[in-house]
């Protein structure tokens, strides 16, 4: 099947079997390998895309439902900079392995356009469904509250 | 021209909080991981695997896949030309099994296809049938039958000795996955002359090379091993898992072959954390001063051998904590089950033996009527001291008193008594009021040996290059994630005095082993490494630019440049190579004894936990850390690892196991195992201690495994403390607070 999609502002195509998952789309056909498969349950939130402007785990979705949709991923957010998150988790060392890190820069973006000045609180129970393995959160935290604080 | 800048002045150098490398493609997706490889022509890999633990295999007919189309290879263990054997310490493990099947899920027939549910399919279509076998799956019973890796013990002092008070306890520690986030994959190129390129993530690209090159049956120059980015890695990459299968594949195909676990293959493709069981009784004066502790450990090692020689070792050597006391025995045992095989992750035998001894130490000041931090305070070690258990002479920075003393005088959180569900107990699901909450405090102290001990040789190799462009640094080590490739760059600007350094990580046939990246042991080997290649390198530098001092213009003579960098290096490059030694430790004696380790590190925490006792809930509100660190290379770097450490253990203590019935895993997904998210991580203060390690570059320490160590202790000494429970396993679950009476 044939599946159409906008993703970061390009048309895109590709032919699927019918049973893949929107990010085995993204990752094996269009090769946007910036949205990362670590569960394929929705639990860790490493596949965090934009679909119609809506946060969800690109795992979650079938290909074939989000034809004419569009997708924004990791690789569109930022333009010739980059986005104040991503910049925002660098500076704070919310970043090792990194595997996690695009789910959250989408997720923690689409925070912050809902809620410019999101509270600490806030900030956890929004990334609650990203997991990260390597930081404990704290430096991821502290970067966003440094961004929040900053603006 | 006649300006002096002094080395030391120079941008980016140690003790900077410097950017990682990789933050601009890790966050904006375009970090290259194993998983992300790609190439034209390249087939998809998959994994036939045993669904019983103990089982011979009576049939085995790939032709159903073999015939399907898109199918390029079916390959059994009859397709191993070399040793069908590898194993990280001893090659004890098939490649894929030819007769007997040892543990659930262990690998059968590996399959190249064109896509990955051709692959798949494929694996489905191979005919196997068994001849299921009673699995041994009780480490008590494996120890009776002597179904034995390894015994190891510590006899040390009088045997005789004995306290007035004596404590007794027995604790049990679940197997904890490492579970990075990306699960494994890799890419084999073979380069059409019977060799390959293996790009994969993993520890140690050498012991992968060797492992391989065995089951292959060629030369060790024949394959390359490629460092591709890791997503994560806590000792779960430091066994072989597909990199064999992979290089099979390519090389019987001729194409590139990739492979990608799913996260349940995954939890049945690497090893995990030790489950253990701990005995252990102390004896004590009076005052509080530790006479006599013994303890027996069984670890459970599963169906083959990994490292688990190792890790009871360490379990045993680390059984008494950072206390001095001279009358010791200690025995431990990794057990050969039909388990789960298990191996290294951060802590690596320590963090068992800390949930055991810190418990201990509660309770003796309980019954003592002791405060709980001025006991371990009165026992704790010194520099100079010998380790209770292996006797060895403690000749580096031991400041266990000051991390207690620091720790204790942190502030508490406010227990302002908020009915606030995000901060009650379960949360915003609003099972549990204030009224019903108690809070707890909970102390726990542990040490970690650095780098490879007992005799092993360990070394890393490093090149370090000064050309016109800027400094180079060559090395093998992998970077997890942990920041090595920073803290290299740190170590070369400084000494070198020149801020553009890039770090290559080079394959397998570029450059020598660096080992591990394990054991808390990177900062210390391959900075070690990094610091006198680029110590020498300098020193030719100046040599060859005739002056005293050295930065990027070029070399300097009485504060005035006399050979500009395009001088210097214009005709030819500096050049230094070393492999860097650490000073040789000693194989244990009969009893234990001998200068086993060459550095450790010690840290504490203090956990604050809210608990509910009647619905077995708890909210852990606070963990503050003191470390010791040696000296602080990239601060922000060692705050990271202390909070990523430090959460895995508060992992350990609330969430976190691999549930095993009958030798299968319950739970191999992210919805059953569960990870702490944002919402269970609680606020960390972190306080280091920086008094140079005795051989570390510029005093640095290892500083990733000591916060994994204690801080499950502290967390359940923290709900021990609310509740009065004796809380004798980790990870605690509701039901143990809830249906336990005291």
């Amino acid at each position: 099947m044939r599946v159409q999609l906008t993703v970061n502002g390009e048309a895109r195509a590709c032919d699927t079997k019918g049973s893949e998952s929107l990010l085995f789309a993204l990752r094996d056909y269009l090769h946007l390998t910036g949205s990362k498969g670590a569960c394929e349950q929705g639990e860790c939130g490493s596949c965090s895309v934009l679909l119609d402007g809506e946060l969800v785990c690109a795992c979650l979705v079938m290909a074939v439902d989000a034809h004419g949709s569009e997708v924004v991923t990791v690789e569109g957010l930022g333009g010739p900079e980059l986005h104040p998150v991503q910049k925002a988790l660098i500076d704070a060392g919310g970043v090792q392995c990194g595997f996690c890190t695009p789910g959250f820069v989408v997720a923690a973006a689409a925070l912050l356009d809902e809620n410019p000045a999101p509270s600490s609180d806030e900030m956890r129970e929004a990334l609650a469904g990203n997991i990260c393995r390597c930081t404990g959160y704290g430096a991821i935290l502290r970067g966003l509250e440094t961004l929040v604080e900053g603006r | 021209m006649t300006t002096r800048v002094r080395t030391g002045e120079v941008r980016g150098g140690v003790g900077e909080s410097t950017s990682r490398a990789d933050g601009i493609p890790k966050t904006d997706g375009t970090y290259t991981y194993s998983s992300d490889l790609y190439m034209d022509r390249m087939l998809f890999g998959a994994t036939l695997r045993s669904p019983h633990p103990k089982a011979r295999i009576t049939k085995l007919d790939i032709g159903p896949a073999v015939a399907m189309t898109g199918v390029h290879a079916v390959l059994t263990s009859d397709d191993v030309p070399g040793s069908n054997a590898f194993g990280l310490e001893s090659a004890d493990q098939p490649i894929l099994v030819a007769d007997l099947v040892e543990y659930w899920g262990q690998a059968v027939a590996v399959v190249a296809a064109d896509d990955p549910e051709t692959a798949r399919r494929a694996v489905g279509a191979i005919e196997v049938e068994y001849e299921v076998l009673e699995p041994l799956t009780d480490p008590e019973d494996a120890d009776a039958r002597d179904s034995v890796f390894h015994r190891a013990r510590c006899l040390r002092g009088p045997q005789d000795l004995s306290g007035a008070v004596v404590v007794e306890g027995y604790y049990e520690v679940g197997m904890q996955d490492q579970a990075p986030l990306g699960t494994e994959s890799g890419l084999a190129i073979p380069d059409g002359q019977g060799g390959v390129d293996l790009h994969i993530a993993t520890q140690w690209t050498h012991v992968d090379r060797d492992q391989i090159v065995a089951g292959l049956g060629v030369d060790e120059d024949t394959v390359r091993v490629h460092h591709a980015g890791v997503g994560g890695a806590f000792g779960a990459r430091e066994d072989v898992s597909l990199q064999i299968h992979l290089c099979l594949l390519a090389l019987y195909t001729g194409r590139p072959v990739k492979m990608e676990y799913s996260r349940a293959e995954s939890f049945v493709g690497h090893v995990h954390r030790h489950p253990a069981q701990l005995w252990m009784r102390h004896e004590a004066d009076p005052d509080g001063i530790l006479r006599r502790i013994e303890a027996r450990i069984i670890i459970d090692g599963g169906a083959y051998r990994s490292t688990s020689d190792s890790v009871v070792g360490n379990a045993v050597y680390h059984a008494a904590g950072p206390y001095r006391c001279d009358s010791v025995s200690v025995e431990g045992v990794a057990v050969r089950t039909n388990n789960p095989p298990c191996g290294a992750m951060r802590g690596f035998g320590a963090v068992q033996a800390c949930f055991g001894h810190e418990a201990q130490m509660d309770k003796l000041a309980d019954a003592l009527g002791m405060d709980r931090v001025e006991l371990r305070i009165k026992n704790a070690l010194r520099r100079g001291d010998p380790l209770a258990t292996s006797g060895q002479v403690i000749d580096t920075s031991a400041p266990v008193v000051e991390i207690l003393e620091k720790l204790r005088s942190m502030p508490l959180p406010a227990d302002d008594r908020s009915d606030d569900p995000r901060l009650l107990p379960g949360g915003t699901g609003l099972t549990t009021s204030r009224s019903m909450v108690r809070r707890g405090i909970g102390y726990g102290v542990g040490l970690k040996n650095l780098c490879f001990s007992a005799g092993f040789d360990d070394y890393s190799e490093a090149r370090v290059v000064i050309t016109p462009f800027g400094v180079e640094v060559h090395t093998a080590a992998v970077e997890v994630g942990q920041g090595l490739g920073m803290s290299c760059e740190q170590i070369a600007r400084t000494v070198l005095g020149i801020e553009d350094v890039v770090v290559y990580y080079d394959d397998t046939s570029k450059i020598g082993s660096a080992g591990s990246t394990s054991a808390s042991r990177q900062t210390q080997m391959t900075g070690g490494a990094v610091l006198e290649a680029a110590r020498m390198a300098r020193e030719i530098a100046l040599e060859r630019g005739g002056g005293d001092e050295l930065n990027a213009e070029g070399v300097w003579k009485d504060g005035v440049l006399v050979t500009p960098m395009e001088d210097l290096v214009g005709g030819e490059n500096i050049e230094y190579h070393i492999r860097f030694h650490h000073p040789q430790t000693e194989e244990p004696d009969h009893n234990g004894q001998g200068n086993l380790h060459v550095d450790f590190a010690f840290a504490a925490h203090r956990a604050v936990v809210d608990v509910d006792q009647e619905l077995g809930l708890f909210r852990v509100v606070q963990v503050d850390t003191v470390q010791d660190v040696g000296f602080m290379i990239n601060p922000r770097s060692v705050v990271g690892q202390i909070e990523g450490g430090t959460m895995q253990g508060i992992g350990l203590a609330t969430l976190e196991e691999i549930v095993v019935e009958e030798g299968v895993i319950k739970n191999p997904t992210f919805t059953d195992y569960l990870l702490p998210t944002f919402l269970d991580a609680p606020p960390m203060a972190i306080e280091v201690i920086e008094e140079p390690s005795s051989f570390g570059p510029f005093g640095a320490k290892g500083v990733g495994e000591p916060p994994t160590v204690s801080s499950t202790a502290a967390v359940v000494a923290a709900i021990r403390d609310a509740t009065g429970l004796e809380l004798n396993r980790t990870p605690v679950r509701p039901e143990h607070v809830a249906l336990t009476t005291r």
